[in-house]
């Protein structure tokens, strides 16, 4: 298992698993807020859309092409 | 300094791996270069909530056979110079040099703007099958599947297997289309297997989602059905509404289009020299086309002619069952109309179908609006707009997608 942590909170998950899993798997699955002050999700699931765009270490990375790995940090409200 | 490659191919689903394992044996020097994570592509995307079937694997295992490198979780950032694309992963940019080129680069959904579409809970409908796969958890949640194709089934399949209490399939093609289309499946008995397989009683044709329900998330959708309106609670909506051709990077290539999709010979080469195409970035066609025309065009790019013209009955056959999809599951006019004044046509900016009805075109909305102009670069809100006032979308200009300032460096060191 891998363990991450989502907006400060400790998360533990399957290896193989997606940020944008995660998001739902610790959290409401929301990643960002709209510049209209709506939160969303990831939609398209397939790197297009750019809807699922959160903080990880610091850099904005896409959560549905992205990876959990030991230790990341990742944020949605940065 | 950059590499160098005899061939290049951008896209690791099944059409660049059926390209790569075509051209290894020639012994070119290959490399494959995809955004996603693991090699596979749309249809055989890897994950804890993925079952790869056999085919895959081989593919993959011909894949580490030939010791071919796969550039994974790589993406194309721009053009750098005649025959050299400028990539990023996420710990480098850099420049590599090709001399020849297949462009695999596969479709995406066709995704369009309804009341509630950017409520979380509402996702693409092959969006959610492949963010199941990577592990979304949807056990016991409530969903309805909404739009057009078989990509529609196909989703359902994934999510009832991960748990999911699937409640609706609202296909929005014509029953007498669908019956045709299935109609004409024993001529392709793999495909009349699979149909067969994914059907479903919660299936209805000539059904289309009208709005999906909730204020901070998605707690309903309303669908028009059998002729009347309904309501279904639910948590999660997944719509797609057929396919679009990937085609930016053609563009950006100066490849010629053709009715969207990158134009190809038969060769699979493009109006560019040294530059070839093959997948569904020329036309949606399912995976077993993308694997014959993968393969014909890794056999052409490394001057193998008899072998690629031997494959060209294969791609013909497959060809003809592209050609029915197109026909049997063209969109209904009315979905041009689910969109109201306030429904947000740009999700990255926010810009409502006010602003842009009756504008003259992309030019034109653009000088009133953001619309188009934020991260997603208007792939979403570009395809809607072909669909909902007929605008062809802007050519697309670098960084093709959002770039680190280290990585675009690359490209004046090399000037
Ligand atoms: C969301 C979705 C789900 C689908 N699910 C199924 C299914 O379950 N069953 C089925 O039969 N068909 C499915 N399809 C149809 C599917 O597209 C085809 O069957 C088949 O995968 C097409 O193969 P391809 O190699 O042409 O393209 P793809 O499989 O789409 O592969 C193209 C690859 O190129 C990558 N790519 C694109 N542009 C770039 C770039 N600029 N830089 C780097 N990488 C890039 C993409 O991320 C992708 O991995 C699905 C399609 C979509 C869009
Ligand atoms: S969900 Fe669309 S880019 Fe990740």
């Amino acid at each position: 298992m891998i363990d991450v942590h989502l907006d400060g909170r400790p998360l533990r998950v399957a290896p193989g698993t997606t940020v944008a899993a995660a998001l739902c798997l610790g959290g409401d699955g929301s990643s960002r807020t709209s510049v209209g002050g709506q939160r969303r999700a990831p939609f398209c699931g397939m790197g297009v859309c750019q809807e699922c765009r959160v903080e990880i270490d610091g850099q904005r990375r896409l959560a549905c092409q992205t990876l959990c790995q030991p230790g990341m940090r990742v944020e949605t409200r940065p | 300094m950059s590499e160098h490659y005899d061939l290049l191919i951008v896209g690791a689903g099944p059409a660049g791996m059926a390209a790569a394992l075509a051209a290894a044996p020639s012994g070119a020097r290959i490399a494959l270069l995809d955004d996603n994570p693991v090699p596979g592509g749309q249809i055989w995307r890897d994950g804890p909530g993925a079952h790869l079937p056999p085919l895959a694997r081989r593919l993959r295992d011909g894949l580490e056979r030939h010791a071919i490198p796969v550039w994974s979780g790589t993406r194309v950032v721009a053009a750098a110079g005649p025959q050299a694309l400028l990539l990023e992963d996420p710990t480098r940019g850099w420049r590599v040099r090709y001399d020849r080129l297949i462009l695999c680069t596969g479709a995406r959904e066709r995704l369009l703007p309804f009341p509630g579409w950017t409520l979380p809970g509402v996702t693409g409908a092959g969006g959610l099958q492949a963010l199941i796969k990577g592990g979304l958890p949807v056990a016991g949640e409530r969903l309805v599947i909404a739009g057009s194709g078989p990509l529609l089934l196909a989703s359902a399949a994934t999510a009832r297997a991960a748990g999911a209490h699937l409640l609706r399939i609202a296909e929005q093609a014509p029953l007498a289309a669908l019956a045709r289309f299935t109609a004409g499946l024993p001529r392709w008995p793999g495909k009349a297997l699979q149909a067969a397989r994914l059907f479903d009683h919660r299936y209805r044709a000539g059904s289309h989602v009208l709005e999906a329900l909730g204020d901070d998330r998605l707690e309903g959708v309303r669908l028009w059905q059998d002729g009347s309106t309904v309501e279904l609670a639910c948590e999660r909506l997944a719509c797609g509404f057929g396919l679009v051709p990937n085609t930016q990077l053609a563009e950006a290539l100066e490849c010629a289009l053709r009715d969207d999709a990158v134009a190809v010979d038969d060769w699979q080469a493009t109006s560019r020299p040294h530059h070839y195409a093959a997948g569904e970035c020329t036309g949606f066609g399912g995976s077993e086309l993308a694997l014959v025309e993968g393969a014909i065009a890794g056999h052409a790019a490394v001057g193998e002619q008899t072998q690629a013209r031997r494959l060209f009955p294969r791609r013909q056959r497959w060809q003809r069952f592209a050609d029915a999809l197109a026909r049997d599951f063209a969109l209904d006019p009315r979905l041009k109309t689910l969109a109201r004044p306030d429904t947000l046509v740009c999700r990255c900016e926010d810009v409502p179908y006010a602003a842009l009805a009756g504008r003259d075109g992309w030019t034109d909305a653009k000088l009133v609006s953001r619309c188009g102009m934020g991260a997603c670069q208007g792939r979403i809100c570009g395809g809607a707009a072909r669909v909902l006032f007929g605008w062809t979308p802007p050519a697309p200009r670098p960084p093709l997608s959002p770039a680190r300032i280290e990585t675009l460096l690359c490209l004046e060191d090399e000037a």
